[in-house]
């Protein structure tokens, strides 16, 4: 698509409308030219600087911690240990208790008596400049008598385990479960699946990723009075303003979170840190202001990672192809603690895994699951991409299965667009959708059929370089998310939104958002928005985010929630805006109110062109306030807090051509189309990139991505030489395009961009090297499709597709040898 | 300690550094450049990339003594002395090559090294080309589109007065 918009900016009757132009983002001013606040370009005056020492172990209990030899380096002013901060530092707070039974084992910042992952704070060193703190760490003597560690989550749960926590029960954080039979939503799932016609079953694995946003955590604290300011890198200054207090016993009034310039967060700084708490301890017992900013191999160990979920995925289906059951068991490891959200990131997947398909019956059961591995939480897309791919693997399965063609399986089962809205098998109303024209769409860009006649052809003339082409038609649920839904799964706080229009005197508009946007150009949408509800120029409006003093109510960005309950926050603070300046204008120009009309930012009197009142004008009257309706408060500001009625479901049709070498086992992406159905778009420019973001991220889940331990519970990606991040030359040129099908639950039509391409991308990418795999027998390749992965696949596929055509699992590498077994041959019932 | 001297965005230091400090650390501890950024330890991410007389270094591999009698040019010396944005800076912003901005001082910088290299790349040049800097956010699509347009630019000559910013002038 074109992505800058060359649309006139007027038209005859005024100006051109602001919602859908390619507007070029304001935020990029001050980044291109190097004029930045991130949280660790502060300095304040008298500032110390902190260094952490980090646990080596994986699991072992600490009998002793000794520092007073860090305390006689040059420089330092300062050391602590656990025990130092253990009467104060209370434990890193989980909103999310999924379950009333769930276990929590508590979460130090900074260890006491126990590690119980690599890189675990352990002791921190305070000094007069980072290098004196980090030079010190060397100094700190720590003796740990090590613990069993406990790495596998199915060996973690049998009976006899090691147990992570000695003072729980088990390695069993919750069980939760869903069956829509007993949720009156759909069939009772027993039923269905002892009357299948056909039963397939496979276990898919989701690695643990990590966020690796690019800015490393960074968090200042200056004291002051009984509370503190902090600065960090954070998606959720407002979350942390609460549970700060919370944590720290400091009235929530005494302490104000700021988010300055923050480089990106992809979930991994939607959380409360162990960082953050250590430096307001260290700051607030110094009465100095302090800094702390990770490296990034602290960043690896120690920021929470995400996905990490084995999947045994049950579909049952009638030989003509509709399918009837879906039986979905995971275990999520939950890493040593549970964080924020931890919990709540795979129970957020129970209602995405039947997807845009019609079963009758669904069942979801999630073992949340302790190990000796640093924590997990929300990672872009949490719950929602893992969802999405064991779906659209299992219809491919399904498909070949079955005979049936891949695309004509989902035709058959998907909710036809004259079907909307429909109400899901996990009791999910969708809105608007239309599956159809996306794919339609998708194929016309992709080429489908001379794509398949060239698959074709190189699988009949052997070439080596086989084509594999992958399918992934998905939705998701995005806005997260309408209070009460949030209140039935436990979650701790509200999904609401808040937003306040202020009219300054000459007519400039400051609007102020909860949202806390960290790259995703929140100040030019919402002045879009804005500049079209008050008909006033773009230019004119400033937007006012991320600190709780400046913004002081807000649910922050995450869950592709900022557009689609913050944007709709500020469209009910404008039009507020607009009834009180109608009643004004009405006063001053002596009409009634219903005879004045509201266009391009005037009220106009009807039928008398010339008698107008501007929204300029009316702002200073207001200033001036000298001549008011009788009881008009001299103020045309609003606040506007939203809470929706439901989530809304973007979908789209992301289609993966994909050229592996079968000698080397490298694959290539040759072709990547995707047509998204986001509803109504305000800035295609900012969708697109987010679109190709989330591409990005999806298709390093499918080929690069993983974070491996070894035996002994390390992290031997533990920085990027070994956490494959990709570079521009792994990545391919995405062609882009849109359905648009409005979100009938808010006033803009919105669905929410964030998360897409990351959520519909991995499934497409693996489902296309499937695909070419296929002649050697070859029914799944763990992610990610790493060359070694690919090669040992075809090796042994080969090998074994003499003796078994049903075909093989080819997990390659020792670290997942444990989970094997449950290979695809459930589905020879036919 | 050891004295450099070094010429940073057209002003010249002289400075007592210790022999172990890097100059990534030198620009903002030391002389307040916070424009220029950290964003890993093992020189992969390109986050700090500089260019030392007219070349792109990555500022965490280089010493601050490496660095004596040098001209050191960071992302707040890419516009003109007027303001003017640097053609590579106006086409990230044109096309939307950035979004969350803390790898783009780097990536800025770098394409500003491929484009003195390569003044009329391909597709695959550019990707190459910028292999040393990652992004996170961007998917690199419309980064790949500013370095292309910003070369065009550049050879237009359309924006002459800002181009010798990135020069070597020392």
């Amino acid at each position: 698509m074109t992505a800058v918009d060359d649309r006139p900016d007027t038209a005859a009757d005024g100006p051109a409308p602001e919602i859908g132009k390619a507007r070029k983002r304001k935020e990029d001013a001050h980044l291109i030219t190097g004029r930045t606040t991130w949280t660790d370009n502060m300095v304040l005056p008298g500032m110390v600087h902190i260094a952490i020492l980090r646990s080596p172990m994986a699991h072992a209990r600490i009998t002793a911690v000794d520092v007073s030899a860090a305390l006689e380096r040059p420089g330092v002013l300062a050391a602590y240990t656990g025990r130092d901060f253990a009467e104060i530092q209370g434990n890193i707070p989980c909103a999310w208790p999924v379950t009333p039974d769930m276990v929590n084992p508590g979460h130090p910042s900074l260890a006491v008596d126990q590690v119980n992952h690599v890189g675990e704070a352990v002791a921190v060193v305070v000094a007069r400049d980072k290098t004196a703190a980090q030079d010190a760490l060397e100094a700190i003597d720590v003796d740990y008598e090590q613990l069993p560690v406990v790495l596998d989550m199915e060996r973690a749960l049998a009976p006899d385990a090691d147990l992570v926590h000695g003072h729980t029960e088990s390695n069993r954080s919750f069980t939760w479960i869903f069956e829509s039979g007993g949720a009156g939503t759909g069939e009772p799932i027993q039923e269905v699946l002892d009357q299948a016609e056909v039963t397939l079953s496979r276990r898919f694995l989701q690695q643990r990723l990590i966020p690796a946003f690019m800015e490393p955590r960074s968090t200042v604290v200056q004291p002051d009075g009984e509370g503190f300011v902090m600065w960090s890198a954070t998606q959720v200054p407002h979350i942390l303003r609460t549970m700060l207090a919370l944590t720290l016993n400091v009235p929530e009034h005494k302490v104000r979170v700021i988010a300055p310039d923050v480089g990106g967060g992809f979930g991994g700084k939607l959380q409360v840190t162990p960082e953050e708490v250590i430096t307001a301890l260290v700051a607030r017992k110094l009465g100095k202001p302090a800094k702390y900013t990770e490296s990034r191999s602290e960043s690896l160990m120690s920021a929470h990672h995400g996905r990490d979920q084995i999947q045994d995925i049950t579909i049952t289906a009638r030989r003509d192809g509709t399918v009837t059951g879906l039986d979905v068991h995971l275990y999520a490891d939950m890493g040593a603690y549970l964080r924020l959200v931890s919990p709540g990131v795979p129970v957020l997947g129970a209602f995405m895994f039947n997807s845009i398909y019609k079963f009758a019956a669904y069942r979801f059961v999630c073992e949340g699951v302790f190990t000796t591995k640093t924590p997990t939480d929300a990672y872009r897309g949490a719950g929602r991409p893992e969802a999405t791919f064991a779906i659209e693997r299992i219809m491919d399965e399904l498909a070949v299965e079955l005979g049936i063609d891949r695309m004509e399986l989902r035709r058959k089962n998907w909710i036809k667009h004259e079907e909307f809205p429909f109400t899901t098998v996990c009791g999910l109303t969708y809105d608007s959708g239309n599956y159809e024209a996306a794919t339609d769409r998708a194929l016309e860009l992709f080429g489908w059929d001379d794509l398949v006649a060239e698959q074709a052809e190189r699988r009949s003339r052997k070439d080596p370089v086989q084509l594999g082409l992958g399918i992934s038609t998905f939705t998701e649920m995005c806005g997260l998310a309408p209070s009460r839904v949030l209140g039935s799964l436990s979650y701790a706080a509200g999904g609401w939104e808040n937003a306040t229009i202020r009219m300054l005197a000459t007519g400039k508009v400051e609007v102020v958002t909860g949202t806390s946007p960290h790259g995703q150009g929140h100040e030019t949408a919402w002045s879009q928005i804005v500049a079209d509800q008050l008909g006033v120029p773009f230019e004119d409006v400033e937007v006012i985010h991320g600190d709780t003093q400046s913004s002081p109510r807000g649910l922050d960005s995450y869950g592709s929630r900022s557009l689609v309950v913050g944007g709709i926050a500020v469209v009910n603070a404008a039009q507020k805006v607009v009834a009180k300046a109608r009643r004004l204008a009405a006063h001053l120009l002596e009409a009634s109110e219903d005879d004045l009309d509201f266009a391009n930012g005037s009220f106009t009197v009807k039928g008398a062109p010339g008698n107008s009142k501007s929204m300029a004008e009316l702002a200073f009257a207001v200033f001036s306030a000298h001549d008011l309706p009788e009881g008009m408060e001299p103020s045309l500001d609003a606040d506007a807090t939203f809470d929706p009625e439901n989530f809304s479901f973007p979908h789209g049709t992301h289609l993966c051509a994909i050229e592996v070498d079968t000698e080397t086992g490298f694959s290539t992406i040759r072709r990547y189309v995707c047509v998204d159905d986001i509803g109504e778009v305000i800035n295609p420019l900012i969708v697109e990139g987010q679109v190709h973001g989330g591409l990005a991220q999806g298709i390093a889940q499918a080929l690069y991505e993983e974070a491996v331990y070894d035996d002994e519970g390390n992290l031997t990606t533990g920085s990027f030489v070994d956490y494959l991040l990709p570079s521009a030359a792994d990545l391919p040129n995405f062609v882009t395009d849109r359905t648009v099908s409005r979100s009938t639950t808010n006033p803009l039509g919105v669905k929410g961009v964030g998360e897409a391409g990351t959520i519909a991308s991995t499934p497409a990418v693996v489902n296309a090297v499937v695909d070419a795999l296929r002649p050697w027998g070859i029914t799944d390749v763990q992610m990610p499709c790493t060359p070694e992965r690919v090669w040992r696949a075809i090796t042994q596929g080969a090998e074994k597709s003499e003796r078994d055509p049903g075909g093989t699992v080819a997990w390659g590498g020792a670290s997942t040898s444990s989970s094997d077994g449950s290979s695809a041959s459930e589905g020879d019932q036919l | 300690m050891t004295r450099v001297n070094v010429t940073v965005d057209g002003t010249a230091y002289t400075d007592e550094v210790e022999p172990r400090l890097l100059l990534v650390h030198y620009l903002r501890e030391q002389l307040g450049k916070v424009g220029t950024v950290v964003g890993c330890d093992t020189s992969n991410c390109g986050a700090c990339t500089v260019l030392m007389d007219g070349l792109s270094v990555k500022s965490c591999s280089v010493l601050a003594v490496q660095a004596d009698g040098t001209s050191v040019t960071t992302v707040e010396g890419l516009s003109g002395p007027d303001g003017a944005l640097h053609p590579v800076q106006q086409a990230f912003h044109d096309k939307h090559a950035l979004q969350c901005g803390f790898c783009t001082p780097g990536m800025m910088l770098a394409a500003c090294d491929l484009l003195r290299d390569n003044p009329d790349p391909s597709e695959d040049e550019v990707r190459e080309g910028i292999e040393g800097n990652l992004c996170r956010c961007t998917g690199y699509q419309n980064i790949v589109a500013a370095v292309q347009a910003a070369g065009q630019a550049m050879r237009a000559g359309t924006d002459g007065s800002a181009a010798p910013a990135v020069q070597a002038s020392a």
